[in-house]
């Protein structure tokens, strides 16, 4: 167990030695989220009604920005070949760096989304349910993302391809993460969609590592 | 300490479907060192990641005390240190925080004294907190060689390990293996330069 908490250690602070690298997607997700209300009118209804799928997209598309990055560095200055010639499981560091991303790239987002989500004219209700999905559903996009950024290590123009992998993987975590926060606005609820979310979380951290490290070791052979 | 061998037999490897060299087979001893020959493209790098097991042989087998490395891998990897072209280390980092981290993640960590020790070993006391990024490439390499000095691994596999570096460092590597193979560890390494280690050095050439 070990192990993991050096990974996640290692990983933050080398991202915090390179700042504009975490920088960018929090940029890019508040930039997206400033421009919507403002290409589209003050119309509250319509601001309200759009708002969580602008966000959700907004995180979605930010995260998706990291994540040709997570494995890339390591893979050109040989650190992967020493993870793969560790005694330690490298499913556990796989999760470490896993784990690493999400701090770096989705807690941010869903300390950010909040904020942002005033320009929507959010109610408080909505506001707290769009964070509780963005923060089940940010560590889901981190699992896929990262067996996609796995297959494709070492490929040039690997992010487009990345983008192919993972994006239809991404849409049923997109679809019950706004759904959620318009279903409570709706009246209906928001209990099913949160536990699918959950649902969808658990088998993510769990299978996710393990697939990511049969693609790392056909990446290196 | 006798029974610690490494055997390989009719190991080969594959490289876009041609065989870079013909089979080869040999034994390791506990306290023996070899040193791996053969023109450049002859399949010296490949055969050292396929021993350790980074990419697969394409026929042969290899044995770490008697088993084969398939089955007692997680035995064969605590014993095994690899060094490679690719240092394994982070220009952001400083060479301390290298040094620990790479040891940390092989799965033999260092104290902060241990880490000081070796890296104040390499020449590099003066340079030890900067960012690696400063650093000079043959300082990079004394950083990473700086991994064998705390290395408590008994199989070293050293790919090109004299590349980079200055008379000097030559000479404190050749002490380093010396002393490593003295007290019971082994030793396979590729080079193109002679690398007088005292005793005598078993010589494989690859050959296609």
């Amino acid at each position: 167990m070990n192990i993991f908490f050096t990974v996640v250690l290692r990983d933050v602070r080398l991202a915090l030695r390179r700042k504009s690298e975490v920088l960018n997607s929090v940029f890019f997700f508040a930039v997206v989220a400033t421009l919507f209300p403002l290409a589209i009118g003050p119309e509250p209804a319509m601001l309200r009604q759009i708002g969580p799928g602008v966000l959700w997209v907004g995180a979605l598309l930010a995260t998706m920005l990291g994540l040709p990055r997570m494995f890339e560095s390591d893979y050109r200055d040989g650190t992967l070949e020493h993870m793969l010639l560790s005694p330690h499981s490298l499913g556990l560091m796989v999760l470490g760096k896993i784990t690493a991303h999400w701090l770096l790239c989705g807690v941010p987002l869903v300390i950010l989304a909040p904020v942002l989500g005033l320009q929507f004219d959010l109610s408080a209700d909505a506001l707290s349910m769009l964070c509780l999905t963005l923060l089940l559903g940010t560590p889901v996009l981190s699992c896929i993302g990262a067996i996609g950024a796995a297959l494709t290590i070492g490929v040039r123009g690997g992010g487009i391809l990345i983008s192919l992998v993972v994006l239809p993987l991404f849409v049923p975590v997109l679809i019950f993460g706004s759904g959620a926060v318009q279903a409570l606005e709706s009246g209906v609820g928001a209990q099913a969609h949160v536990s699918i979310l959950l649902a969808m979380l658990l088998p993510a951290l769990f299978f996710s590592p393990w697939a990511c490290g049969a693609g790392l070791r056909i990446a290196l052979e | 300490m006798s029974n610690i061998t490494l055997q390989v037999s009719d190991a080969a490897c594959d490289r876009g479907g041609r065989q870079l060299f013909a089979p080869v087979s040999f034994d390791l001893l506990a306290g023996q060192a070899m040193h791996i020959r053969g023109d450049n493209g002859a399949g010296k790098t490949s055969l050292l990641r396929g021993l350790c097991g980074l990419s697969p042989l394409s026929q042969g087998l290899v044995r770490w005390c008697g088993l084969p490395v398939v089955q007692a891998r997680e035995t064969f990897l605590s014993d095994v240190f690899f060094l490679g072209h690719a240092l394994g280390l982070k220009d952001e980092l400083s060479a301390l925080e290298n040094l620990q981290a790479a040891q940390a993640i092989a799965g033999r960590p260092v104290s902060m004294q241990q880490a000081t020790e070796a890296l104040t070993a390499q020449d590099l006391a003066s340079r030890m907190h900067l960012p690696l990024r400063v650093l000079s490439q043959g300082q990079k390499r004394r950083v990473a060689l700086a991994r064998l000095q705390v290395s408590t691994a008994r199989l070293w596999l050293l790919d090109e390990p004299l590349v980079a570096l200055d008379a000097a460092a030559q000479q404190a590597l050749t002490v380093l293996l010396q002393t490593h193979i003295s007290g019971g560890g082994m030793l396979l390494f590729t080079s193109h330069q002679a690398l007088d280690l005292g005793g005598a050095v078993q010589s494989l050439r690859l050959q296609a």
